[in-house]
């Protein structure tokens, strides 16, 4: 090992902007984005799954793109606007459509990937609102769960875009 | 009228905490919890020469460093042999931290506690190891060999020789017409749940109490481990099971080290301690599973009726044999499918090698077992020219000879193998229509008159499933209405919540809604098993159903005392007990809870309808004789045998004649575990069990150099499917027979959707290409060096 104590032990004052509030932390340079969120912040709906980037668990929105809060650091996310899975619940506490929509279609049995694939799926949705079953699958394609076979996943994504038509339709 | 919910395919109740952040999983518990890092080993066997920790003790944030000079009493001792049998002749079990000895990459050797994680592994990293290599052992053929050996003590790699069977099999081969041999193969995989082993401990110096939290698919098994190899009495530790990202099996092995060091460093250090694996970790020090070699000798009639079989094969059981016997055992006894065999015999030797250990990953032997007896099948047919499901048709046990006894074979759970029910003639009318087996041979020609290649593939199987011993059911009626139930095996994903709360609300007529489901908290349940062998609805789901309607009873007791009618004359429905015919005369569950336990003192409104002034027969005590105070109900269900479910899956691929990828265009599923009680749930675990079959056929394998160095430990080698690899549609059948051994005629559907993939595929594959397929997974790149192998194929094939 050849990083001196004096680094290890260096804390810094950090600013996370999640879910609309703001968090002043202090940490080490070297935290992880995801262990900041879930340990500093106290957020645990974003979970890790691999931490190098390969299963999406940790999937959460910066600046309402789909990112890796397990490939990156805590220091450098300073500058945006984060949204967890405990985000994605609107202000009044329903689900929104993206979390109506696996509850609805028997989209998660363990749960543990499952923040992740909200995340994505809800920005996915806002870049296309109302994907074919193919771009549905494209969607959630960088995303890994071990329990559903993605059967029932690819029908929220489809159910969840629906849902969100419905809303807005009625909404206007 | 409550409407049963049974059948059903209600939403999950446990979703609403799980899609919005709220789930409690291991690693969520205990902010500001001290945490753990384990050293392990870099090298797959070796002799420690030394360990030097003094470069950790000068480390900020550093509490505590432990090796197994540390350890003292029991937790000095190896760990359990969870399930002795008499023919693990050479079981061995690890130290909880290695005692001068490691026999796979991954063991632990030293664990640093610190404030975070970061630290402990700062400190791990600077632990000072000195080894003395030793030469690997690694794949069945390596032990087999013997050249050198895991564990000097044991000769031959061997740790035990297991022998079975029924009939004359080598005069009925003999004088069979026809006979054939195999060599087949199947390579290890892993359950690689998407959240990886964590425990977390907090000791109480006031009470004297261990409060443990474990992502595990037993907690009464765990709680049991860790009081004994702490020298603390069962009743001072309470075990937890948080929400549980995933099992698959691999979390029914226990006690995993950090287990034990968890809240053993917890005692210690006077703090709560969590640890939680990382993936790399769960790849080198979690269990895997699959790998075996397999030899066949079969004998058969013209039609294809096996008359004699002799089925050998070596098991890969890794560096130590935590877990006995039970993979080797179920592959040598659900070998067997759906069929009658005249005569069988198996042997197989479990062996060891210095890899990580192998206990149970969904399907636990079966997948492999599957392999065997259905490329068997393949290959009869492809012997006489007929057509494969004829072979198996012509196998097939029938309806009327249930129960059916496979000789005198024992099962894995020590008693005799005797399926209880299956209609396995209609299971595979009904896949033959899913998948259009009769129509293929137009579809193939309509294929190749394009270029295309493609290729069928079928699959049988039968599982045993909800083996015993026991599970228990708690039932309560609270005074409010609602019903608290408990169950102690866990959950990892399977939806008891709302399953077992079906199962409860239907018995008790009360709402749905009303009832709230428990699963694998000892202080709830402290009798219990565990959630594996597709057990969990037929255990608890049968325990639960038993205990409520010993509620329901007293329910029933008190609503006719209380509405002064005789208790026939009730029914509940939505949560009411009412007068049939008089909807009026009525009263709730709720209030009978009141009434069942007689108070002194009132705390709230209706706890007043209660006291001694109210209530009660002056003449009479308050509890009468034999009774109890609380409306509740509690039974256990302990039964003879495991119940058998049963399956066919049938595949159609298509290879691609240049780069030999292998893609699913239709994937069938026909499958009977006895009553349904969430067919949407079912349903789910069959999708999941067929991904987890693709990764086994087509991906997963875990790749040991010959240094024993595990080469893919990450999801970024080790390939485990994305939406991308999946079939884009799993059509399923069901065929119900009840078992007859529960309650519910219940059968466990956790495991089936991943036993007969590898066959299926392995079939479709060699249907495609015309080359034959022995063993599994199989690539692209396998695929293509086969092709290259067998000329005569390519030839045909670019003839076609």
């Amino acid at each position: 090992m050849t990083v001196s104590d004096k680094a290890e032990t260096a804390l810094v004052p950090v600013t996370l902007n999640v879910n609309g509030v703001q968090h002043d932390i202090t940490i080490e340079p070297r935290r992880l984005l995801s262990d900041a969120l879930r340990h500093d912040v106290g957020l645990t709906g974003t979970h890790v799954g691999c931490e190098h980037g390969v299963c999406g668990a940790c999937t959460i929105l910066i600046d309402g793109k789909p990112t890796r809060s397990c490939l990156m650091f805590a220091v450098a996310a300073q500058e945006y606007q984060i949204t967890t899975v405990e985000g994605l619940t609107c202000a009044d506490g329903s689900l929104s459509p993206v979390q109506q929509a696996f509850k609805e279609c028997h989209g998660l049995q363990c749960g543990f990937c499952t923040p992740g694939f909200l995340t994505t799926v809800a920005a996915g949705l806002e870049e296309n609102p109302n994907p074919t079953e193919d771009e549905a699958r494209d969607m959630i394609s960088g995303n890994l769960c071990r329990c559903t076979g993605y059967q029932n996943i690819v029908k929220s994504v489809l159910k969840a875009a629906e849902i969100k038509a419905e809303q807005e339709e009625s909404a206007s | 009228m409550t409407t049963k919910t049974v059948g059903e395919p209600i939403r999950r109740v446990e979703d609403a905490r799980l899609v919005t952040g709220k789930g409690r999983y291991a690693d969520d518990l205990m902010p500001g919890a001290l945490e753990m890092a384990v050293l392990r080993s870099p090298l797959a066997h070796a002799k420690i020469v030394s360990i030097d920790i003094d470069p950790v003790l000068d480390v900020e944030g550093v509490h505590a460093v432990y090796t197994f000079e540390d350890l003292e009493g029991p937790m000095a001792e190896p760990m359990p042999l969870l399930i002795p049998h008499p023919d693990l002749t050479h079981g061995r079990t690890q130290y909880a931290l290695a005692n001068g000895e490691v026999n796979y990459m991954g063991e632990a050797i030293a664990v640093v506690v610190a404030d975070d994680r970061y630290i402990a592994e700062d400190a791990v990293n600077r632990i000072v190891v000195e080894y003395e290599a030793l030469p690997a052992v690694v794949g069945v053929d390596g032990a087999r060999k013997a050249e050198h050996l895991v564990h000097e003590d044991v000769p031959g790699n061997v740790a035990a020789r297991m022998e079975q069977g029924f009939g004359d099999v080598k005069k009925a081969i003999k004088n069979a017409p026809n006979s054939l041999s195999l060599d087949l193969k199947i390579e290890r995989s892993a359950a690689t749940p998407m959240e990886t082993r964590g425990t977390v401990a907090r000791w109480d110096q006031d009470l004297k109490r261990l409060s443990l939290w474990s992502s595990t698919q037993t907690s009464t098994g765990v709680r049991a481990a860790v009081a004994s190899k702490l020298g603390l009495d069962l009743g001072q530790v309470d075990l937890v099971t948080p929400d549980v990202g995933g099992g698959f099996g691999v979390k029914i092995m226990h006690p995993w080290p950090e287990e034990l060091l968890v809240p053993m460093t917890a005692m210690a250090l006077g703090r709560p301690v969590k640890f939680t694996e990382d993936r790399r970790e769960h790849f080198i020090s979690s269990a895997h599973e699959r790998g075996q070699e397999q030899h066949i000798e079969v004998g058969f009639d013209d039609e294809g009726r096996i008359l004699g079989l002799d089925f050998q094969f070596w098991h890969d059981h890794g560096a130590y044999t935590p877990y006995g016997l039970i993979v080797p055992i179920i592959t040598s006894t659900q070998f067997l499918g759906p069929y009658k065999l005249p005569a069988y015999h198996v042997v197989f030797e479990s062996l060891y090698t210095n890899t990580v250990i192998v206990t149970p990953y969904r399907g636990a032997g079966r997948p492999q077992a599957v392999f065997a007896m259905e490329r068997t099948m393949d290959a009869i047919a492809q012997h006489l020219g007929m057509d494969r499901t004829k072979v198996r048709e012509n196998n097939f046990i029938q309806p009327e000879d249930f129960p059916y006894a496979h000789g005198d074979l024992n099962f894995q759970d020590g008693r005799p193998l005797v399926y209880d029910s299956g209609n396995y003639p209609e299971l595979m009318d009904k896949a033959k229509k899913l998948v259009g087996w009769d129509d293929y041979e137009k579809f193939r020609a309509e294929a190749r008159a394009e270029g295309r290649t493609v290729g069928i593939g079928i699959s049988c199987y039968v599982e045993g499933t909800g083996v015993g011993p026991y599970e228990g059911g708690h039932v309560r009626v609270e005074t409010n209405g609602k019903i608290k139930v408990a169950t102690g095996l866990t959950s990892q994903g399977q939806g008891h919540e709302t399953a077992f709360a079906q199962i409860v609300a239907d018995e008790l007529g009360a709402k749905f809604e009303d009832v709230e489901i428990v699963t694998g908290d000892t202080r709830r349940m402290p009798y219990s098993v565990g959630t594996f062998a597709s057990r969990a609805a037929v255990m608890s789901g049968s325990a639960v159903a038993l205990a409520a309607r010993k509620a329901r009873a007293k329910i029933l007791r008190l609503a006719a005392d209380a509405l002064e009618v005789s208790e026939e004359d009730l029914e509940i429905n939505d949560s009411i007990v009412s007068v049939k015919g008089a909807p009026d005369t009525k009263i709730e569950l709720g209030t009978l809870a009141v009434l069942a336990n007689p108070l002194r003192y009132a705390f709230d409104e209706a706890s007043k309808a209660a006291t001694q002034f109210a209530v009660g027969d002056p003449n009479k005590p308050p509890v009468p004789e034999g009774d109890e105070p609380g409306l509740e109900g509690k039974d256990f269900y302990s039964p003879m045998r495991s119940t058998f479910a049963s399956g066919i899956h049938a595949v159609i691929v298509e290879t691609d004649p240049e780069t030999a990828e292998i893609k699913i265009l239709k994937y069938a599923v026909t499958h009977d575990c006895g009553t349904l009680i969430n067919p949407m749930i079912v349903e789910g675990q069959i999708h999941g069990g067929v991904a987890q079959g693709v990764g086994g056929s087509l991906y997963e394998r875990m790749e040991y150099d010959e240094a024993g160095q595990l080469q893919n430990a990450s999801f970024m080698d080790f390939l485990i499917p994305y939406v991308t690899e999946v079939p884009e549609k799993i059509d399923i059948d069901h065929v119900v027979t009840p078992s007859p051994l529960n309650p519910l005629g219940i059968k466990g559907a956790g495991e089936a959707g991943v036993i007969p993939t590898a066959a299926a595929f392995a079939a479709a594959i060699e249907d495609a290409e015309g080359i034959t397929i022995t063993s599994m997974p199989i690539s692209p790149s396998e695929l293509y060096d086969l092709r290259l192998r067998d000329g005569s194929a390519v030839n045909e094939r670019t003839q076609a």
